[in-house]
């Protein structure tokens, strides 16, 4: 959900659009029509026969005016019938009470009588800067606040809580959830040795689903997820595995690549673009993680062109044919359960990605269910 | 004056120090950077006092124990390291998160202390000043803002980053971060607690100081108004590096 009518040249030259781009950029009528756009664009998911629909969580910035993605999935929590509608994810480390979130969570699931996916993510660096929140305690509260959660969700209250972190005396959640045990929990990663080790135990099995990455790289993680299952004695489930790339469909390659360019080049390299010191605060990652970003600086934090981004897998574009043999070909070698398409990126006007939904959802996706 | 190298081990955490001078004891602690080398201001201190520089749990050579969390946590270490090295009439220096952590401990116990030497110390925060935001600047941006004198910044720049280096520099940053990052440099509740220091009191900042703003430290004179504000020219949030001997002299007075 970017605020797609950016001044592209402002973002550029505040060299980010996340935490210091001033919020006099945002102007709150184009914010109205935006909204009411986007959410329009997810409801038609459900008509184009989409399993599900997937909203996120960013903070102060243009790069996505989606702060609470409670408040986007209670919108289409009653405006659709049929489709899941995937939180991808609450940051927990960011709230203050991870109890709100079990509870807010709850909510939507028995709204809608059990079509909510969960995720839980950390938030990314930037937004450990924006609210404050110290990195190097990141991982400790997303993992007791993860706790919290799924015991608000499972057991029978009231009980107590003492962690570090959280301390509650009286856990006791009004709505329990629709779904027996709990909603599914899925992890959206940047890819993390950590997260998977997490995410893949037995007693989680959560769908890793990793986001926004060259195809190499997908691949490599998933097929971590899948050793790391192996190594704990059990074989992973194809559901426990996902992807999210934006893909774009037109008439023919040529047609694709010039509808999606602009629109493209501007989610990779003015939404997406923020310096080393603000993607990834102390703590955020291990050092060691954090000296490989240093090393690969000039690759990660340069621009992209849009046939680069192709050649990598990085973004999947071109005719009904091509994408559909570009995800059987990725398919073939990852075998993931899931697909995450962005159908809208950047600044692409709401008639393209209408009409790439369209493209994708009759053309593609049906060849794409076939799998596996 | 040859400083000696020892790893004191307590807490758990084996603390890299270096030791030099004769006389009463002076403990000098770093700020955010680390201690990696003596300086020459260090070398000038020795001469009148038994100069003691360990680098902090988390910091540089030093361990980081599980057991840092924040900035308390350091606070009973030092009490801890003063107690265990029978420090007795001890002058304490500290610059910057050095000087937030002096006093932490100050108000915790006075009673081996002689004077308090804060050097644009970290821990208050000062209404309508803001400090730089150490955490967002680049590492180039960060010693350029360190030094008034651009020379002295180009010439720390200039210095090839070792891998080694590269490593210390990240542990330190990590745990500023663990401890300092929220609230920002400061702890809200310890101006309540000002008016235990009972030692005289010494505050050097310097003039031109972009990373902790001089208007800080005048707010630190209001809070504890019997200590002595020293506002030096010509120098920024590394005073006791910037005019060394300029510093030495106000240490000593």
């Amino acid at each position: 959900m970017p605020y797609a009518d950016l001044d592209l040249e402002a973002g550029r030259k505040a060299g980010s659009v996340w935490v210091r781009l001033p919020n006099t950029n945002f102007d709150p009528q184009k914010g109205h029509r935006l909204y009411n756009r986007y959410l329009d664009e997810l409801e038609y998911g459900e008509a184009l026969g989409f399993d599900a629909v997937g909203v996120n969580e960013h903070h102060q910035t243009a790069y996505g005016l989606m702060p609470s993605p409670i408040v986007t999935a209670s919108a289409l929590a009653r405006r659709t019938t049929r489709v899941k509608i995937a939180i991808l994810g609450s940051a927990l480390p960011l709230r203050s009470h991870p109890l709100t979130v079990a509870e807010e969570h709850a909510m939507i699931d028995v709204i809608t009588g059990g079509r909510l996916i969960s995720g839980f993510v950390r938030g990314i660096g930037a937004e450990y800067h924006t609210f404050g929140v110290n990195p190097t305690f990141s991982h400790e509260r997303f993992h007791e606040a993860h706790d919290l959660i799924v015991r608000a969700w499972t057991e029978p209250g009231p009980f107590a809580f003492e962690g570090r972190h959280y301390s509650v005396q009286y856990v006791n959640l009004w709505p329990r959830p629709y779904q027996k045990p709990h909603p599914p929990v899925w992890i959206p990663s940047q890819g993390s040795k950590e997260t998977i080790d997490w995410a893949s135990h037995p007693g989680r099995r959560y769908t890793y689903l990793q986001t926004f990455s060259p195809a190499k790289v997908v691949q490599r993680y998933l097929k971590m997820y899948r050793d790391t299952c192996a190594g704990y004695g059990y074989e992973a489930k194809d559901s426990q595995l996902g992807w999210a790339v934006p893909v774009y469909v037109a008439a023919s390659d040529e047609k694709a690549r010039e509808e999606a360019k602009p629109h493209f080049e501007a989610f990779r390299n003015v939404f997406v673009r923020m310096p080393l010191e603000m993607l990834l605060p102390p703590g955020y990652t291990s050092r060691e993680s954090l000296k490989n970003v240093m090393k690969a600086k000039a690759q990660m934090f340069g621009d992209v062109t849009i046939d680069q981004a192709i050649e990598l897998g990085l973004f999947v574009c071109g005719s009904a044919r091509t994408v559909r043999a570009a995800f059987q070909g990725y398919w073939g070698e990852m075998r993931f359960g899931n697909l995450l398409v962005m159908c809208q990126f950047g600044t692409l006007p709401g008639e393209l990605a209408r009409r790439n939904m369209e493209l994708f959802a009759r053309e593609v996706m049906p060849e794409l269910k076939r799998l596996g | 004056m040859k400083f000696e190298e020892s790893f004191v081990e307590l807490d758990g955490c084996r603390t890299r120090l270096r030791r030099a001078g004769r006389g009463k004891p002076l403990l000098f602690l770093h700020g955010a950077s680390g201690a990696p080398v003596i300086l020459p201001f260090m070398e000038k201190l020795a001469e009148r006092f038994d100069v003691l520089v360990p680098e902090h749990p988390g910091y540089g050579r030093s361990d980081e124990p599980q057991w840092l969390e924040n900035i308390h946590d350091m606070a009973y270490f030092y009490l801890d390291f003063i107690e265990a090295l029978a420090l007795r009439e001890l002058t304490l220096v500290g610059n910057s998160m050095g000087g937030w952590i002096a006093l932490e401990v100050a108000v915790r116990d006075c009673s081996r202390l002689s004077a308090l030497v804060l050097v644009s110390p970290a821990g208050i925060a000062a209404p309508g000043v803001r400090p730089a935001d150490i955490f967002l600047l680049s590492p180039e941006d960060t010693v350029r803002a360190l030094f008034h004198d651009p020379k002295l910044a180009e010439a720390r720049l200039a210095e090839p980053l070792t891998p080694e280096a590269l490593d210390l520099a990240l542990k330190n940053r990590h745990t500023t971060a663990r401890l300092a990052w929220e609230p920002r440099l400061h702890d809200p509740f310890l101006p309540k607690w000002l008016h235990r220091i009972g030692v005289p009191v010494k505050i050097i900042w310097g003039e031109e100081d972009r990373i902790l703003p001089v208007g800080i430290g005048h707010h630190l004179k209001k809070l504890m108004p019997k200590a002595q504000l020293h506002v030096m020219k010509d120098a920024g949030h590394l005073p006791h590096a910037e005019r060394p001997a300029e510093f030495c002299d106000l240490v000593c007075r």
